[in-house]
């Protein structure tokens, strides 16, 4: 079937099975690579993207569902040529290991900061659930908080 | 022929010698001795000198000069996020007198030659490229200013070179100018290496070199990887633990939609199609007939890896400690047991490969460069040379990616269609054929003296095989070297002044694959030991810290365990005991030379052990990029906490589970201690290993606060509280 939808700003419509996952779309279709799958089971948080502003787990969402919603990924995160806040303060504190499940915690925790704009660690426990074999979540929530203070800052 | 000793200092001429016997003298061992043999392994897993196992000495080959002036760094070592690129870069940019922005590190590929024989792993990529890159890029420097001095007229000692230009004469060439204008090159003998006090990055906290690709999500993955008119494909894994593949019936699966081929080989089915999807579906819908002899169940593995069950080696033996604790009263004994572990790293294995007539490319994550492409080449029956296996960065490695039988899948499938092929693992596959950290079982006994110092210990551990069952230890190396130089790392008795201990490394074989899993039995080995030492400081009446530093002895080893284990009380401002509901806990260990200390702080909160805060002492000799250095304790001490406190994978009728993570408990961001402090000494001059040294002491430190919370001896790893 022919699904339509904006991704990072940009119409485009594909040809695909309306029940494949969202996630091999954005990756084999569309070859946007940062969006990484993890476990196919919405367990891990790799394949985060962003749907109407809301973090949604890409490798158990149907295409189908996409039409005519906006969708988000590491690729778009940053608006014009810098750096999101998120991005930068993951510059900053230098989060990446080997850096593969990196862009699903991002995209969580720039959805986050749209409806908490000054987590508290309670919050990040909350809503920061990915995982990271690497387990650089130390520098992660320090990189939460930078985040949003860029971000205030920013507006 | 002599024993090739790693020499702490080699001349290029040394450094070719050693290059040019690479692998071949690993697996040529019936020249050498069984002592010598053993003393090579047990040097690489347990010492300060690690082997660097081929590579070249070509500077040419390691350094490519753009003529942006930009320099390409060849690594033989592959990038799982251990920070390898960034200190290679650092290291080269010194001694190559460039811009540490100049520098951009790649994985080299089978097709430059310039791959490291050995593998990734084990802590010892920087401490074994330290000496020998130095060397090539000073060698590198020197030719450039050789031509540079040829081009201009000049005398090479009359001109200076700086951030990649060479200068004199009242001209100046940059690197990429130089290059541009030289038909053939000198290799001169290696010149002498620069004062380290002199160095301007190695010893800097600079930001990793891989940075900005990895936030701004960058393809650099094995499984990003793509080549033109690429298909895709799957291969049907046993769900089974010893199945063996019989046949498939594949009639459904050919009329799925997408489906290009079905691929029948003697010893796997699989199929390629349009989309992972598709390729999916279409595997899903072989019926495949399994050969599986027994249903293995949890209670039978755990039996047969019972100290006393498996094959015994004696791998420390001082004093009489046997005679003592066989016959002496009054003699302390623990147990400790630790579970079958998953490495659960992100991205699945898997490869892209295309075979075409006579070659094949392969791109995948891998450890084993060259073992994938010996690998790849025999089951094709090409020469090695005609397989470019084309390493990518890795999704993480923790030793699971020594293991690549996915590149021979991805490759016999391409053959089959003559397209390229993308094959990975789903992720139920990877947790039912992972090459698991085997379970440990631990006995320890031990007699006090009159002073309240032990007298007389023994450690005891029986394990699955580590290096054993890896294929970095062909079948020729387990005669030879008795004991598995990784069931037992972290298992010796690292306090020399007891006059009399022992260890013993009980061997089994256990029905499913088991291999090394980041920092080997370094976790449960030091968890069992440092848990019966706190018994035992507590049996003494002595403070845990003490009695640990009054047992070490007085050479160049104890004073650096001795150091860590200081600096990393005073910084957590160790006391004994609980206090207002919180306690503290102390650990030490040494794996690879590098001793590291720590305290955990921890709370019981509605009946879950709470980790608060732990300060880490480590003392991993010179720190190349001490933020690095950080990143790795702060890493290995979470994942030692994850798997010390939540994880285990269960033999249940014959299948190996949980196969999700959530079901396999992981430390998720609200179990991480809010604060984690880490000191780094550097009482060594070279740089030693750092990767996984820091998984040590966690679980043995977490117990032992817990202890003092709850009187209760956690003797299982994950730690729960009754």
């Amino acid at each position: 079937m022919k699904i339509s939808f904006n991704i990072n700003g940009t119409p485009q419509e594909v040809d695909a099975d309306g029940n494949t996952p969202l996630l091999w779309v954005i990756r084999d279709v569309l070859d946007l690579k940062g969006t990484k799958f993890g476990c196919g089971k919405a367990a891990c948080g790799a394949c985060t993207v962003h749907v109407n502003g809301e973090a949604v787990r890409s490798c158990s969402y149907a295409a189908k569902f996409a039409e005519g919603k906006n969708i988000t990924t590491i690729e778009g995160l940053a608006t014009g040529d810098g750096l999101h806040p998120v991005q930068q303060a993951w510059m900053e504190e230098i989060v990446p290991q080997c850096g593969y499940c990196q862009p699903g915690f991002m995209m969580a925790t720039a959805a986050l900061l749209e409806k908490v704009p000054n987590p508290t660690d309670q919050d990040i426990d909350d809503n920061i659930v990915n995982i990271c074999r690497c387990a650089t979540y130390y520098r992660m929530r320090k990189a939460i908080h930078r985040a949003a203070e860029i971000k205030n800052a920013n507006t | 022929m002599s024993e090739p000793k790693p020499k702490k200092k080699f001349s290029r001429r040394k450094f070719i010698v050693r290059s040019s016997v690479g692998v071949g003298v690993l697996l040529g061992g019936i020249y050498f001795s069984r002592p010598a043999w053993r003393r090579s392994i047990a040097s690489m897993a347990n010492s300060a000198e690690p082997f660097y196992m081929g590579g070249t000495d070509k500077p040419l080959l390691w350094f490519e000069i753009r003529a942006d002036n930009q320099v390409l760094l060849h690594s033989p070592k592959v990038e799982m996020g251990q920070g390898t690129f960034t200190g290679l870069a650092q290291i080269a940019a010194d001694e190559l007198e460039v811009d540490f922005s100049q520098i951009k590190v790649v994985h080299a590929a089978t097709a430059t030659g310039n791959i490291d024989g050995l593998s990734t792993g084990g802590s010892t990529s920087i401490s074994s490229l330290w000496q020998p890159l130095r060397e090539l890029a000073a060698t590198m420097r020197e030719m450039l200013k050789h031509e540079a001095a040829r081009i201009m007229g000049a005398e090479a000692s009359a001109l200076s070179v700086k951030e990649g230009v060479v200068s004199g004469n009242g001209r100046a060439l940059t690197y990429g100018e130089i290059v541009k204008e030289v038909k053939e090159w000198e290799i001169p003998e290696t010149p002498p290496l620069k004062d380290i006090k002199s160095y301007k990055f190695v010893g800097k906290p600079l930001p990793r070199v891989d940075l900005h690709d990895k936030v701004i999500g960058a393809p650099i993955f094995g499984m990003d990887a793509t080549m033109p008119d690429m298909l895709y494909g799957a291969v049907v894994r046993p769900a089974y633990i010893g199945a063996r593949y019989v046949s498939a019936d594949t009639s459904q699966a050919e009329k799925m939609p997408g489906v290009v081929q079905v691929v029948k080989e003697a010893d796997f089915v699989g199929v390629v199609a349009r989309s992972i999807v598709e390729a999916e579906n279409a595997k899903n819908a072989i019926q495949v007939t399994w050969d599986v002899e027994k249903e293995w169940q949890s209670e039978e593995i755990e039996e047969m890896i019972k100290v006393g069950k498996g094959e015994p080696f004696v791998i420390q033996k001082e004093g009489g400690a046997k005679r003592i604790l066989d016959n002496e009263e009054d003699v302390a004994t623990a147990e400790f047991k630790s579970p079958i572990g998953a490495h659960a790293q992100l991205e699945p294995n898997g490869a892209v490969a295309f075979v075409e007539e006579g070659k094949a490319t392969v791109m995948i994550s891998t450890q084993v460069v060259k073992i994938t492409r010996k690998e790849v080449a025999a089951r094709l029956g090409l020469d090695e040379e005609k397989v470019n296996i084309i390493p990518t960065y890795l999704g993480g490695g923790f030793g699971r990616r020594l293991h690549t039988p996915n590149a021979i899948q991805a490759a016999v499938l391409s053959k089959a269609v003559g397209k390229p092929v993308k094959c990975f693992f789903n992720r139920q596959e990877e947790f039912q054929n992972d090459t698991f950290r085997p379970p440990t079982h631990h006995v320890l006994r031990a007699k006090l003296g009159s002073d309240g110092l032990i007298r007389a210990i023994e450690h005891q551990v029986s394990s699955g095989d580590v290096m054993f069952g890896s294929p970095l230890f062909p079948g020729i190396a387990e005669p030879i070297l008795g004991a598995d130089a990784g069931a037992w790392r972290g298992g010796m008795i690292q306090y020399g002044k007891i006059p009399n201990y022992r260890a013993v490394s009980w061997r089994v074989k256990l029905p499913f694959a088991t291999s090394w899993w980041r920092s080997l039995g370094l976790l449960a080995n030091t968890f069992a030991i440092e848990s019966f030492m706190d018994e035992l400081a507590i049996k003494a009446g002595k403070d845990p810290v003490q009695f640990r530093l009054d047992q070490i002895q007085d050479d160049e080893a104890g004073h650096r365990l001795k150091e860590v284990i200081k600096a990393a009380a005073a910084k957590a401002g160790w006391k004994d005991g609980a206090h207002n509901g919180r306690a503290m806990g102390f650990a030490a260990s040494t794996d690879a030379n590098t001793p590291c200390a720590q305290v955990a702080e921890v709370s019981i909160e509605d009946g879950q052990i709470r980790v608060h805060k732990v300060t880490c002492a480590i003392d991993p000799g010179l720190a190349v990029n001490p933020d690095q250095v950080r990143a790795q304790c702060e890493g290995a001490i979470i994942m030692g906490l994850s798997a010390s406190m939540y994880e285990k994978m269960t033999v249940r009728d014959g299948q190996l589970t949980p196969t999700l993570y959530g079901p396999y408990r992981m430390a998720l961001m609200k179990d991480v201690p809010r604060e984690i402090d880490v000191v780094i000494l550097e009482n060594a001059e070279a740089p030693g290993a750092v990767g996984e040294p820091p998984l040590g002491p966690i679980g043995a430190a977490v117990a032992n606060a817990v202890f003092r919370l709850t009187g209760q001896r956690l003797r299982e790893m994950p730690l729960e509280l009754a």
